[in-house]
């Protein structure tokens, strides 16, 4: 299994973000450098949820607010490593949705179970294949560690 | 001018997270691009070579689909133009 760094305070913010919005999806985008062992994570930004029809069961981020996100992540020296978003009283499992909406090859797919309004489970999927044709998720490993 | 390239395509531009080249519009900066590096195309277009539906372009703070002449569009030696893949999901 591959594994993904995170810092405490990246681990803390997205379970927190989860906890806020709840019962709500969060989501947002993770910063941070690849080596050889994979990504470590360094920065998680938050970005709005435009699903507002439909946001207990839904996330998207605008493109536009992406854009910037991308270029906030050139400037401090990082690129976008993955996302997070979270499950309210939902496992924290990618589902099929989430799939069909992941395009972001080689990168960090992290979902957080809020239940009841509280961080429960928090996994990580990296989103794996050569193209869109053949992608799926692999469960990944959460280290932390500064 | 600069196309930004996003994480999941570096791996078809030699790691690159940005090329330069010389174009006249969009449509001609992105035939250069994927001429450069051909395994890049079938990322970003469909194989009747339309634009993918999750593919965003966006000229400095345009969104392509939106300009007028959309991919006709000309663009400067100082334009930037940015490939964002969109991201959604949901339980």
């Amino acid at each position: 299994m591959s594994g993904v760094r995170l810092t405490s305070a990246v681990y803390a913010e997205i379970r927190s973000h989860g906890e806020q919005t709840y019962p709500h999806e969060c989501c947002g985008a993770l910063l941070g450098v690849q080596s050889a062992e994979g990504w470590s994570i360094q920065s998680a930004v938050r970005a709005g949820n435009t699903r507002t029809d439909s946001a207990h069961n839904r996330y998207q981020i605008s493109d536009i607010e992406l854009l910037k996100i991308e270029r906030t992540a050139r400037a401090q020296g990082f690129s976008i490593a993955g996302f997070y978003h979270s499950h309210p009283d939902h496992p924290a499992q990618w589902s099929q949705t989430d799939l069909a909406e992941a395009h972001w090859l080689g990168c960090s797919y992290i979902i957080t179970a809020v239940e009841h309004g509280q961080a429960a489970a928090t996994n990580s999927f990296f989103l794996a294949g050569a193209g869109e044709e053949e992608k799926h998720f692999e469960p990944q490993q959460i280290v932390i560690g500064e | 001018m600069t196309i930004f390239i996003p994480t999941p395509l570096r791996g078809y531009t030699g790691g690159k997270d940005a090329v330069e080249l010389e174009a006249a519009t969009v449509s001609e900066a992105l035939d250069q691009l994927t001429a450069s590096f051909a395994d890049l195309r079938k990322h970003i277009f469909t194989p009747d070579g339309k634009l993918r539906a999750f593919v965003n372009l966006y000229l400095n703070d345009e969104d392509v689909r939106y300009l007028p002449a959309k991919d006709a569009t000309e663009v400067k030696p100082s334009d930037t133009l940015s490939i964002i893949p969109s991201i959604a999901g949901g339980r």
